[in-house]
């Protein structure tokens, strides 16, 4: 047992700390790789125009996989970003006139509430987070179409609401620098905080969390509730991207966090997870999209938007096969 | 006294499992509790740390009365609960593990620097000095068991409660935790110290506490009583009036058709010989964590043996897992029916008929027929009462229940059975009818492997008994030989430290 230990920890000292680490070597390994490769093959890969409307564009997709990556940290799931964002888009578009920060904060709102009702269901009435938060998808896609009558909202272009889609703020798009401030708030928070330290022992083992005397129920009230608020804050940004609330949008949104947060080394079971690394997968996973169109663009082949949809399930494949080897070589150390 | 803990009654629906228990213990004082599995001693530390309430009874702690709504509220007291399973978070790092939930702050964000020092301090107290930022998981059992111990102690903890914290420790980390518990015992830190190795009780607790059908039975010094005395006190006496044994095998001088020896696997099995003849009860005895279901599983490869050798009729087996055990007719009826056995929902024809199903197939639909003649074969043979064969078998008793589990493998033609505590949770007039069974089925030819607690069970119906202690077979003992006062001492048996 002890020298079965000691070449263990042998071992440990030479690979990454954690798998988790190991992973995130990967991911952002990849990320790079792929843009070194799309900077050689396409001319105007690395272009501003492009970098800029990469990020204005996928900033959405970044938030709701924040808060994804809180939420599975804990060992749950939120199936209902897509559908809240659908709703809050409608939210904003319809709160629009009365001026940006109307639109805004409504929409935040209307994400948060809807956070706050899954965390309730799953710590109160302790209903499995799959199960809960399938229905509050269902019921966020049916809001969004009876508030809008299943036509999309245009948005007021009276006021400043669109700016938080559309403008730029020291020459970046504001979608972006939300992004970024949510991440550097989430990633404080994570590993900085204690109450990331709480987030990643809830995932570790509710029962013991709780022996240990923490506070299992408002952490997963809060992850549920950030989650539901970053969805909203995705809305917001929807509506005001597009010029108008989409209550059809946002469908399979929650699969793309969902990966993201996978191909980041995130672990599905909870307990490990990183803020970093879930942001590198969401880049990766929009870099797919990004890098075909332009593939497209050089006429040598043309591969239709759908393949995007499985190079993405390809990778995450890949990911998830990667991480289980990497669980069973450790387990059996 | 620094906690009182008196009259406590609890029950959970219809079943009562505490009466009038209680336990005292003194500052800097350990306590040994203990008691056979279901005594109540895990409920009564569950209503000590706010886990359950209780439904009479008071506790005082540091001379108040309390009664603590969550184990949060029992620790801030300053009780720490050290689990057998350490129930810490593995992924996270030995400081984060020891300050969770009240981290040091600096800004408002985690002072880590100071965390990280504050853990070294503390774990050098303990003379373990380890990277505190490296996950938990990466250490051995006893240090992550010190790191439980110094979350408490960093808790300001006047009482610590440890529960087996050395079933997955070897004898050198034992060695390391009664040291750190000496050195929390002097400055005046009490526990309670709940195992069921014998020679550890002895070896650091000051009192015992033995709990018997959720009662305290009795209370006293370490050095007033002897380990025997403790068995006997802890398993009781419940002479039931069991048929006498009718030994038509004699003394298990049959034709063996399982032969284990030096059977080892972990620290739970280290040494286990034993043989099964042909159409005997062969009994497997021992106290609790002795590595009696252990071997059992071995010997049906629900678990991979790591030494030694086993034997069916004579040929080395190499099972891969219980499957080729069952194809190789044996049978297994696990300790605990809830989890392992029944179905509950389903109905006694569905449940009896669960192992066999693949074999009752034609065309791979299930041969109706077939299926309702085994039914009603073993529930005429067995005597199994229910309304009909489509009843569902929580509705049963649980002596029916268990024969329907035995039905279930009988009827796959099974050449050894083991039986993991045949007769848990059933009154004695079925005790007496499940022992019978046994008998009639071994006199047709069936060897069985009877896992059992009860002496009088082992008496009753066993040809021959190895006795477990600790992971070792230390005594085989045969026909007359079967006595209380035999199974007790040998039960009792400890290696001579060396």
């Amino acid at each position: 047992m002890m020298q079965e230990n000691s070449r263990s920890n042998v071992v440990a000292a030479l690979i990454p700390r954690s798998n988790l680490q190991l992973a995130r070597l990967c991911v952002i390994t990849v990320v790079f790789g792929l843009l070194i490769f799309g900077a050689l093959r396409y001319d105007n890969f690395l272009s501003s125009y492009n970098i800029l409307s990469f990020l204005r564009y996928n900033s959405m997709f970044m938030l709701i996989a924040l808060g994804m990556a809180l939420v599975i940290m804990t060992g749950g799931i939120d199936l209902s970003v897509g559908g809240t964002a659908a709703m809050t888009s409608v939210v904003a578009a319809t709160l629009s006139p009365y001026g940006w920060v109307a639109g805004l904060a409504g929409g935040m709102a209307a994400g948060l509430i809807v956070g706050i009702v899954n965390g309730l269901v799953v710590t109160r009435l302790r209903i499995q987070p799959f199960i809960a938060t399938l229905a509050a998808m269902l019921a966020t896609y049916g809001t969004a179409l009876l508030l809008s009558g299943n036509q999309s909202v245009s948005v007021s272009y009276d006021t400043a609401f669109i700016s938080i889609g559309q403008d730029d703020f020291l020459g970046f798009p504001i979608p972006a620098w939300i992004a970024i401030v949510c991440y550097i708030v989430g990633w404080i928070a994570l590993e900085r905080h204690p109450v990331g330290r709480r987030i990643l022992a809830v995932g570790d083992g509710e029962a013991t969390a709780k022996l240990m005397g923490l506070k299992v129920g408002r952490t997963l009230l809060g992850v549920y509730a950030t989650s539901g608020l970053l969805a909203g804050l995705a809305g917001v940004i929807l509506a005001a991207q597009f010029g108008a609330g989409q209550p059809t949008e946002g469908v399979g949104w929650e699969l793309f966090a969902i990966s993201s947060v996978v191909v980041g080394g995130t672990l599905l079971s909870g307990g490990v997870g990183s803020i970093g690394a879930t942001l590198a997968g969401a880049i990766l996973l929009a870099m797919v999209f990004n890098i075909l169109n332009f593939e497209n663009g050089l006429g040598v082949i043309s591969l239709s938007a759908y393949w995007q949809s499985v190079i993405r399930g390809a990778f995450l494949l890949v990911v998830v096969i990667l991480q289980a080897k990497l669980m069973n070589g450790r387990s059996q150390r | 006294m620094l906690l009182s803990m008196t009259g406590i009654n609890k029950s959970f629906g219809d079943v009562r499992v505490l009466t009038d228990a209680s336990l005292q213990v003194g500052p800097g004082e350990v306590m040994a509790l203990i008691g056979q599995n279901g005594a109540g001693k895990s409920t009564l530390i569950k209503i000590l740390t706010g886990a359950y309430s209780h439904d009479a009874g008071s506790i005082e702690f540091q001379g108040a009365d309390v009664r603590f709504g969550s184990t949060a509220a029992s620790q801030a007291a300053g009780i720490a609960t050290i689990y057998q399973e350490i129930n810490l978070a593995p992924n996270r790092t030995v400081a984060e593990n020891i300050f969770l939930g009240r981290e040091p702050r600096r800004f408002g964000l985690v002072d880590r620097a100071r965390m990280q020092a504050d853990a070294r301090t503390v774990l050098r107290r303990f003379k373990l000095d380890i990277d505190v930022n490296r996950p938990l998981q990466d250490f051995e059992a006893a240090t992550r068991q010190m790191v439980a111990i110094a979350r408490g102690v960093t808790q300001n903890a006047r009482l610590l409660i440890l529960d087996e914290p050395t079933s997955s420790l070897d004898e050198r980390e034992v060695a390391v935790l009664f040291e750190t518990i000496r050195t929390l015992k002097a400055d005046g830190v009490a526990a309670i110290f709940i195992s069921h190795r014998l020679d550890e009780l002895f070896a650091i607790c000051d009192r015992v506490t033995i709990m018997r059908d959720g009662r305290t039975v009795a209370v006293s010094p370490m050095k007033d009583i002897s380990k025997v005395e403790l068995v006997r006190t802890m398993l009781g006496k419940e002479l039931a009036a069991f048929t006498a044994k009718k030994r038509a095998h004699g003394d298990g001088e049959g034709a063996a058709l399982v032969g284990v020896e030096n059977l080892g696997a972990g620290v739970r099995v280290r040494d286990v010989s034993l043989t099964i003849g042909k159409g005997e009860i062969a009994g497997l005895a021992g106290l609790l964590g002795a590595g009696r279901t252990e071997t059992a599983r071995l010997i049906y490869a629900a678990d991979r043996k790591e030494r030694g050798a086993i034997t069916v009729d004579g040929r080395e087996t190499n099972y891969v897992a219980p499957a080729d055990a069952i194809a190789d007719g044996m049978g297994f009826v696990s300790e605990d029916r809830k989890i392992e056995g029944i179905v509950p929902e389903m109905s006694v024809r569905e449940n009896m008929t669960l192992a066999i199903l693949p074999k009752l197939q034609k065309a791979g639909i299930v041969d109706k027929a077939a299926q309702r003649a085994i039914v009603e074969k073993y529930i005429a043979a067995l005597g199994i009462k229910c309304s009909s064969p489509e009843q569902p078998i929580r509705e049963l008793s649980g002596g029916n229940q268990q024969k329907v589990l035995l039905a279930r493998w009988l009827c796959m033609n099974p050449r050894l059975l083991i039986v993991d505590e045949p007769t848990r949770g059933i009154d004695v007039g079925a005790k007496a009818e499940i022992l019978k069974l046994l008998r009639s089925l071994a006199d047709e030819g069936l060897s069985v492997l009877m896992i059992s607690s009860e002496l009088e069970e082992l008496i009753a119906a066993a040809d021959h008994v190895t006795v477990l202690s600790d992971g070792l077979s230390v005594r085989r003992l045969a026909s007359e030989d079967i006595t209380e006062a035999n199974l007790l001492s040998a039960m009792a048996y400890q290696e001579v430290p060396a």
